[in-house]
């Protein structure tokens, strides 16, 4: 098999130690990092997010996938240059002040930086302001807002009209998720995406950044 | 009067009616969005008094408390390890004093919030000393039986099982899981399927199990057909009033008490035991779901 989609095959299947010893191999037989990181680990993790999607495979196998893809990811990103350049954007992502549930924000991070985004976690019991703030300083072009709890759906609101207030509507991008949320409450709040489950996410956010 | 021991009472049917949501009346009730469901036992019993007089009245014969956050992994969020007990005694007591010896007292116990070693960060020996701590709260403070709920990984639900039956031999242990629809049947976002569950709890030491949350009542039927088909056990199912939505800024469940009912209906055909509600369910669909099945 060819070395990149053994990467590719290793990382679905979870196995770190084997992902990261391949990614080894291919960087001193001089494979370039970055098709390393598109070819073998996000095309990977592509699979991954694609099978999730249709519960052909649950969450425990997304965590090793993504565990494996990190392993990985610490030979490569010294070589990638951390210019950004090697990345498909920047995504700033948190749960909504007052709302302590990250198991969903979480996920949704994994797939983002599985497909090749770099993300930045606000973590949970995240202030509209933050949000922007983050935003503003990372130059994203996406924020995405996690909410479970019905109370604190409502601050996804906030963070659309601060963007507006400061004349970044358009320049950052929102997408809203979350047990709760819903289609038309992203469209009521003037959200510019809603993301269904995470792998749906990761096509709305490409979808913004296109 | 003194109630019937509980699990003769389940075998003896007929259905037993529970009670429904809580974390919707709190809020309705001034609970503020992002506040620890649980510290309001501390500052408002009376709430929790009202709210489970509202179910027995409505017909509930089984009324939860208010400690399905109260495990000391969950409560550290919010900085309240350190009442664990207070907060699971309180509110084993507030339901207590408002409903007597008549109506059973249940002690919910939820999920951790954490995901355990492998795939996530946390060893499987502090979620079994947290979900302890917290049994032996719920049991020293008198619950006739013990509900962990909305599950959605099974070895998690498994520990909350054992460290409950580590704590007594012979206390009814009810355990219920979170399902979604899958093109191949019902799974939990972990992967575990109803037969899965089914075995797995029972094996941990339930003597009741089921699911709770996340689906409406037609989905919940199709559920309550798995287990039956899975298990001969004692079947607790819990539906949600269908799908949360927004309308004019505000949370509405759309299942009335009607329909809810009818569907109640079709569990007990199915021969489930024990029939409750989950979010957006309220006092008026206990009752009607009460009334349909004394019909």
């Amino acid at each position: 098999m060819e070395s990149l989609e053994r990467i590719a095959a290793e990382l679905e299947a979870g196995n770190d130690a084997t992902v990261r010893s391949l990614t080894r191999t291919a960087i001193d037989d001089g494979t370039e990092a970055k098709k390393i990181l598109d070819e073998g680990l996000i095309a990977g993790m592509q699979v991954i997010g694609e099978k999730f999607q249709n519960h052909e495979i649950f969450l425990p196998d997304v965590l090793l996938a993504a565990r494996a893809m990190n392993a990985a990811l610490e030979l490569l990103e010294p070589l990638l240059g951390g210019t950004g350049a090697a990345t498909r954007g920047k995504v700033v992502i948190g749960t909504m002040k007052g709302d302590l549930h990250d198991i969903g924000k979480n996920l949704v991070g994994i797939m983002l930086g599985g497909a090749g985004f770099e993300v930045i976690d606000l973590g949970k019991d995240v202030a509209p302001e933050r949000f922007v703030e983050a935003a503003k300083e990372a130059d994203a072009g996406v924020i995405g807002m996690s909410a479970l709890l019905t109370t604190t759906m409502p601050t996804m609101k906030d963070v659309v009209s601060l963007l507006r207030q400061q004349g970044l509507d358009g320049r950052v991008k929102t997408i809203v998720g979350g047990a709760p949320v819903s289609k038309e409450f992203a469209r009521e709040i003037g959200a510019d995406a809603y993301g269904f489950d995470a792998a749906n996410a990761v096509e709305r956010v490409r979808g913004l950044m296109a | 009067m003194s109630v019937r021991p509980f699990r003769e009472r389940v075998e003896r049917g007929p259905v037993i009616v529970a009670d429904g949501a809580i974390g919707s009346l709190l809020m309705e009730r001034g609970l503020e969005a992002g506040g620890c469901p649980e510290a309001l036992t501390l500052e408002h019993p009376e709430l929790l008094r009202d709210i489970a007089v509202g179910y027995a009245e409505a017909g509930a014969e089984l009324v939860q408390t208010n400690t399905f956050g109260a495990s000391p992994l969950k409560l550290a969020s919010y900085g309240l390890e350190q009442k664990t007990e207070e907060i699971n005694r309180r509110a084993v007591v507030a339901v207590r004093e408002a409903v007597g010896d008549d109506v059973y007292v249940s002690g919910s116990c939820g999920p951790s919030g954490r995901i355990l070693e492998p795939y996530g960060d946390t060893p499987p020996g502090n979620v079994r000393r947290s979900f302890r701590r917290q049994m032996v709260a719920l049991i020293e403070a008198g619950v006739n039986v013990i509900c962990v709920e909305t599950m959605t990984d099974h070895n998690e639900a498994a520990l909350a099982v054992e460290a409950a039956r580590e704590v007594s031999m012979n206390i009814p242990i009810m355990a219920t899981m979170n399902f979604d629809e899958t093109p191949r049947g019902f799974y939990t976002i972990m992967g575990t399927d109803v037969r899965g569950a089914a075995s797995g709890l029972l094996t941990a030491g339930a003597d009741v199990v089921g699911s709770n949350c996340g689906n409406g009542s037609d989905v919940m039927v199709e559920i309550a057909r798995a287990f039956r088909d899975a298990t001969d056990a004692p079947l607790l199912i819990q539906p949600n009033a269908g799908a949360p939505r927004i309308l004019d800024g505000k949370v509405v469940y759309p299942e009335t008490p009607e329909f809810m009912a009818e569907r109640a209906s079709r569990l007990a055909a199915l021969g489930v035991n024990i029939i409750g509600g989950c979010c957006g369910t309220t006092p008026e669909h206990i009752r009607a779901i009460r009334n349909a099945l004394t019909d």
